[in-house]
């Protein structure tokens, strides 16, 4: 047998023989890594999250390691989906980490013909000035008819149905405070 | 349902195996038809007759509920002697000024109440306009007729309503075959009572429409007559798109509410003791409305709002009349909007007239847009196909255009709040990349550069921006913490600093504050309830650990009613919440939508207010009068019953009524935004309706960047009939180009049996499918369906009707891309009948018409 | 102890979260972006790069046992069967395909050498050999995920449980039970598609297998598959057969005159 074993290591016949897998389908044609197999999530940090599509309101796990995700799937914990997800529900894990996401704040000057990218501390800078500069320059103390409003229409805001109710209430809160009346959001659309 | 909501569709899928009846209504057979019992094709644009004649059915075969509707609806409520009804008003209800185009709603309440009754939650529809009154004050004394028999009271008033919508008229208007019509109708009403209950499920099939808030009145209406509200398996149910869309109402970035649907500023209120009269219902919940009023203005202003400022009701902003979107855009278009913020939305492709999107865009001086991608709505200034082809150079719009990158929900932690009203928290998972950030932190550091520009200002106008409460703690350095946002909308006593644990709680003097009132408690107790996750399997059906549902963690609404008028469940298979006489309590299986200790027996006194208003026997006590409204004497602009008018563009005349449009749909008469004919437009002879598929999220910006599900619907398409196929020589996979006077659009055809012709009026009428979600950015492309749709709206939300439309349809690609909005003519050269088909008997307007010259339609 | 898939395709509602689960677990790239006009389904087939595809039938025939009229839209995740007697696995000479511990059949990627024997081996038209490596690619029903205990990611995300993963001694018995409801409902045209050896001899049963309720070629499944290996030891003895003959023949050639 010790001669079959060595033979066995540069011949395969020999091995199978050796180790009576004669047809080559039994243990034999197993490699390591399909032994130690593991799912990647393994030990990974697991993040309780709601899919961002639809209004069902999914349950989602977000697998994490290193700082990245490895997987997002369904919550069996959740009560409305048991752990499933439709096509777009199960496609978050592109939605978050694909390569379309933009990572830097782009510019268009006026009658600009390209992007630019520019400091996000600059951006904010300029556009806290632009809500100012053309705050000041609309403000309407009173409307044509002469009621008292308090208010500009120079200024619209459109979004509010994918962010989070806290962000939606920091818009309302600010855009009320700044008089700015002509805010909408998807819940109209 | 199955499409656009494939996992809420499991537990039709669970109903189904236990051997409910799944009916599907829809111009398409859709992969929600594909598992139904029985499928309704309809014409899109008609489903009023469809529920109306189910409301007939009901009626004339004395199918309804009895028992329910007697003690918790207004069936028997007595109308007013003045109030006409459309079979006496050849179409309208009394009230109606043919010269402001709109109703005067006084005639439409109930006898031996004089002032209005106001209806629950949309505050602002109140008519009535200026004059301060006290809203249902003396509801108690509304006559009623527990017999039905009184020909003023509700139920005889809807008999002769209704009894026009037969099943015959089902046929000829709708399409849909007697036989298959009445097989509906008896499946629902077999499938009611005390024992059974039936559920309606809805999207924007529904709402897209301009008498969208009567299609779902109408639905009401037959779940009020069935006993199928506010109890186990009944309902209602609103399907909605987004992950927080039902958030985004809530804590509205809507221009006429405040959080908790409180209403704006406006004119017509005298000051705030005239606002807060106003406002107060006489009785049930919204009869502390001070209470909420008073706790969001000391969240947001602090020690600065005092009873004596009048809670400084005065900083906030006045709105004068519709500042919602398409308004708004179509001011953009006119140069009077200046600047612009968009944040994850792509209205370019999402809302209708594209092209007039992209005008209005090109007017602004500056513009954020936030979102993950370059959208359309971002790179319009480049991109865009009139910029693409020069007819609107680049060079030539001068809007400086900011685009920040936005944080994904697993980079960032907060609440969405589903379909259902059920909050829940995500938790953050990673990093935000680059320079990505949460609109949580845009805000708060926008506000807080703002606070600083205008610190030193003394000028009145900056006062509330100076004293706005903006202080919250980081969660990681630069980010404010989500939760504590949270807890201050959820509320806290301004003298213990304990957390508000339900609304009840909020006090009218100053001494609370909270940012949302129907959101109070989801902090309860300083726990954050929204981020309850006990599984399903260690918890009742009813899982009320899971997350937090608004209000008080109520997981269904007026589920009072689930019990009967003595306070025992219905049924012991239709159990959910009864009264437990021992220990003087309503208890169940939900936390009780009632006042927790009133007696079934217990009556109110006359002239009784508040919430000793609320009979043993009202279950719905977000109405002033806790019952149930067959019949809407306010909170409805357009009219106390639904009644059918036809779509602004249709293929024939109202059938119903001499009234050809809803006569209160709001138009925008302009050049950039030209309609159709009423009806019979020979350029445009066939119905178009826009849907979603289950593969792509609404306009794009959330799949068509994504190549797993770009692969799965990769272009946009048409589906036809082969009827209309071989009509009109398409090809299947062949090209396609649909035309409106608005525009057109090319797509490959679809000739499938799961769209057929439907025979309305006599005459065969073709339908048109087409998805909306392509554009021309992202890994998949096509054109977009909504260029082809102008603005018109619903008067009572202000909602666009993109679910139906005219349109044509011929072989081939298009040439050009031909726009209203660029000057593009409206049609080919058929001549048009002269004069068209009227909308409005003649003397009429409707409501907010902007007139132009040379009136398109020329009516 | 074998484990395997029902898919009940009475269930399916066509959404191809099982196609897109999938991609997501195994991180598989697009298959192309191409428009086939078949029906909703424009993923076409099983792929390398797809390893769960939805076929969409429209049919102008009603479906038993509902009130659709004459006209009915049968959907099907379809997916590799894991034959008994996988061709597959008994075609490959590297010994890259094995049947694992849970009764599967799983390609070892790092032994593939792209010869693509399997591809011919398999009556389904699963495996299929990807452009850029070279090697066959096919369903590995999650290996990684039973190994973990965790449900395979098309099973789990299926919002209906149209996909359905379990011992498959119980699957069995679920999907007859299932078979006799659904024709007791009036659905007389469901049946089993590969439930087992007496089902489907050619493949000695399917640990992958189907409700159906039209013929197997409206699904595009083959009507009486037939694992090639399977008739090889009769090519065997034909061959032995012959050579005897030949042998015989040549013999006697020499010996005859």
């Amino acid at each position: 047998m010790g001669f079959l074993k060595i033979l066995g290591d540069h011949w395969p016949l020999a091995k199978q023989i050796a180790e009576r897998d004669v047809t080559g389908l039994g243990s034999l044609s197993w490699s390591e890594r399909s032994v130690g197999l593991r799912p990647r999530i393994d030990g990974a940090e697991v993040h309780q999250s709601v899919c961002p599509y639809c209004a069902v309101g999914c349950g989602q796990k977000v697998y994490v390691k290193d700082g990245k995700i490895l997987d997002i799937e369904g919550d069996e914990d959740s009560p409305i989906s048991r752990g499933r997800l439709c096509p777009k529900g199960s496609a978050t894990f592109q939605l978050v980490t694909g390569t379309h996401r933009v990572r830097n704040v782009l510019y268009r000057k006026p009658y600009g013909t390209a992007w630019e990218k520019i400091p996000l501390e600059q951006a904010m800078e300029m556009v806290a000035a632009r809500v100012k500069k053309t705050r000041d320059e609309t403000w309407d103390a009173k409307d044509e008819k002469g009621h008292d409003v308090q208010r500009t229409l120079g200024i619209a805001h459109l979004g509010g149905a994918t962010l989070d109710n806290e962000e939606n209430y920091l818009l309302k809160k600010l855009y009320t405070s700044l008089g700015i009346v002509q805010v909408e959001n998807q819940a109209r659309i | 349902m199955a499409e656009c909501h494939p996992v809420g569709f499991q537990w039709v899928m669970e109903a189904k195996a236990r051997g409910a009846t799944i009916i599907h209504v829809d111009p398409r057979f859709t992969r929600t038809s594909a598992m139904a019992d029985i499928h309704a094709p309809i014409r899109a644009g008609s489903d009023i007759v469809f529920l109306g004649g189910i409301v007939r059915y009901i009626l004339e075969n004395d199918k309804a509920f009895k028992e329910y509707i007697i003690p918790y609806t207004n069936a028997a409520n007595i109308i007013n002697k003045e109030f006409k009804d459309t079979e006496e008003l050849a179409g309208f209800f009394s009230g109606w000024d043919p010269v402001k185009g709109e109703y005067d709603g006084a005639s439409w309440g109930y006898e031996g109440v004089e002032e209005t009754i106001p209806a629950g939650g949309h505050q602002e529809a109140v008519p009535g306009g200026s004059t301060p009154h006290v809203p249902g004050k003396a509801v108690t004394s509304a006559r009623r007729d527990e017999t039905l028999q009184h020909p003023r009271c509700v139920y005889q008033i809807m008999r002769r309503h209704f009894a026009r919508y037969t099943p015959a008229m089902v046929a000829d208007v709708c399409g849909v075959p007697e036989e298959l019509f009445l097989r509906i109708a008896e499946a629902l009403c077999k499938n009611s009572g005390r024992d059974r209950t039936g559920a309606f499920c809805y999207a924007v099939g529904w709402t897209h429409h301009t008498v969208a808030v009567q299609y779902i009145r109408t639905a009401a209406i037959i779940q009020l007559l069935l006993g199928n509200m506010g109890r186990p398996g009944g309902g209602i149910m609103a399907l909605r798109g987004h992950a927080s869309i039902q958030g985004s109402t809530d804590i509205p970035t809507l221009f006429n509410l405040l959080p908790g649907y409180i209403p704006m500023r406006h004119p017509k209120y005298n000051g705030v003791d005239d606002y807060l009269k106003s406002n107060t219902a006489s009785a049930g919940i919204w009869s502390a409305f001070p209470a909420y009023f008073i706790s969001l203005m000391k969240a947001w202003f602090g020690d600065a709002a005092t009873k004596e400022n009048g809670w400084r009701f005065n900083w906030l902003p006045a709105i004068t009349g519709d500042h919602s979107h398409m308004a708004t855009v179509a001011d953009m278009v006119d140069g009077k909007v200046k600047g612009y913020l968009v944040m994850g939305e792509n209205p370019v492709v999402g809302s209708m007239n594209g092209t007039l999107q992209r005008k209005g865009m090109a007017k602004l001086d500056w513009m954020v847009v936030r979102d993950f991608a370059l959208t359309e709505t971002a790179d319009f200034w480049r991109t865009a196909p009139e910029v693409v082809s020069g007819e609107v150079p680049s060079g030539q719009i001068g809007t400086e255009v900011f685009f920040f990158p936005a944080a994904a929900h697993t980079e960032k932690e907060g609440t969405f709040t589903n379909t259902q009203r059920l909050l829940q928290w995500h938790h953050k998972a990673v990093e935000p990349p680059g320079a990505a950030r949460s609109e949580l932190e845009f805000t708060w550091k926008l506000g807080k550069r703002l606070k600083a520009l205008y610190a030193a200002s003394r000028d009145s106008k900056d006062d509330a921006l100076r004293a706005l409460t903006w202080e919250y703690p980081e969660s990681s350095p630069g980010e404010p913490d989500a939760a504590a946002v949270l807890r201050e909308i959820n509320g806290q006593g301004l003298l213990d600093g304990r957390y508000i644990n339900a609304y009840t709680e909020l006090k009218d003097d100053g001494t609370t504050a909270c940012g949302c009132w129907i959101y109070a408690g989801c902090t309860a107790g300083g726990v954050n309830q929204t981020a309850r996750r006990k599984p399903a399997r260690e918890q009742s059906y009813v899982a009320p650990e899971w997350g937090w549902a608004w209000p008080n963690n109520r997981r269904m609404l007026y589920n009072r009613a689930s019990a009967d008028p003595a306070g025992n469940p219905w049924s012991e298979r239709k159990r959910y919440v009864w009264w437990d006489a021992a220990l003087g309590k309503w208890t169940g299986v939900d936390v009780p939508d009632f006042i927790a200790d009133r007696a079934p027996t217990y009556r109110p006194v006359p002239g009784a207010t508040g919430l000793d208003a609320i009979s043993g026997t009202d279950p719905f006590i977000m109405q002033t009068d806790g019952k149930g409204w067959l019949f809407a004497p306010s909170g409805i602009v357009d009219g106390p019953l639904p009644a059918h008018y036809e779509p602004q563009e249709s293929v024939v005349e109202n059938a119903l009524y001499p009234q050809q449009c809803n006569p209160m749909r709001m138009e925008w008469h302009r050049r950039d935004n030209p309609y159709h004919l009423a009806y019979r437009d020979p350029r445009y002879p066939f119905l178009i309706t826009t849907y979603r598929l289950t593969e792509h999220h609404t306009a794009g910006g959330m799949s068509r960047w994504l190549s797993w599900l770009g692969e799965l619907m990769p272009e946009m398409f048409c589906e036809i009939s082969p009827e209309l196929a071989a009509e009109r020589g398409l090809e299947h996979t062949g090209w396609a180009t649909v035309s409106t006077a608005r525009g057109e659009v090319q797509c490959r055809v679809v000739v499938t049996q799961r769209m057929r012709p439907l025979r309305i009026r006599g005459k065969m009428v073709h339908q048109i499918g087409m998805p909306y979600h392509w554009s021309w950015i992202g890994r998949v492309r096509g054109d977009a369906a909504n260029d082809l749709i102008g603005f018109v709206a619903d008067p009572n939300v202000h909602i666009q009707e993109s679910k139906v439309l005219t349109g044509n349809i011929v072989p081939g690609r298009r040439a050009t891309a031909r726009r209203a909005t660029l000057g593009g003519s409206p049609g080919n050269a058929i001549e048009l009948p002269e004069p068209g088909p009227l909308r409005n008997l003649p003397g009429m307007v409707p409501f907010k018409r902007q007139p132009l010259q040379n009136d398109p339609e020329k009516e | 102890m074998p484990q395997g898939f029902f898919t009940d395709t009475t269930l399916c509602i066509g959404c191809k979260a099982c196609e897109v689960a999938c991609k997501q677990w195994n991180q598989l790239p697009d298959d192309g972006f191409d428009f086939t006009g078949f029906s909703y389904d424009n993923t076409a087939q099983l792929g390398a790069s797809t390893w769960r595809h939805v076929a969409f039938v429209e049919r102008p025939v009603p479906l038993g046992g509902t009130q659709l009229g004459n006209f009915s839209w049968l959907m099907m995740s379809d997916v590799c069967k894991h034959c008994a007697r996988a061709g597959c696995l008994e075609a490959c000479p590297t010994g890259a395909i094995v049947r694992t511990e849970f009764g599967t059949v799983y390609i070892q990627p790092e032994i593939c050498n792209g010869c693509g024997y399997c591809i011919s081996a398999c009556p389904f038209g699963v495996v299929d050999r990807r452009e850029d490596d070279g090697r066959a690619w096919k369903c590995t029903l999650c290996y990684d995920r039973l190994k973990a205990d965790m449900t395979p990611a098309c099973a789990k995300a299926c919002p209906t449980a149209s996909i359905q993963y379990g011992d498959l001694v119980q699957l069995r018995v679920k999907a007859k039970e299932r078979v006799v409801e659904l024709q007791s409902r009036g659905l007389a045209e469901a049946y089993l598609y590969g439930v087992d050896a007496e089902n489907q001899p050619g493949t000695g049963g399917l640990n992958a297998f189907f409700l159906l309720v039209d013929k197997p070629e409206a699904y595009n499944l083959p009507p009486d598959p037939v694992v090639p290996t399977k008739l090889m030891k009769r090519s065997w003895l034909t061959m032995a057969g012959a050579a005897l003959g030949l042998g015989v023949l040549a013999v006697s050639a020499v010996v005859a005159p």
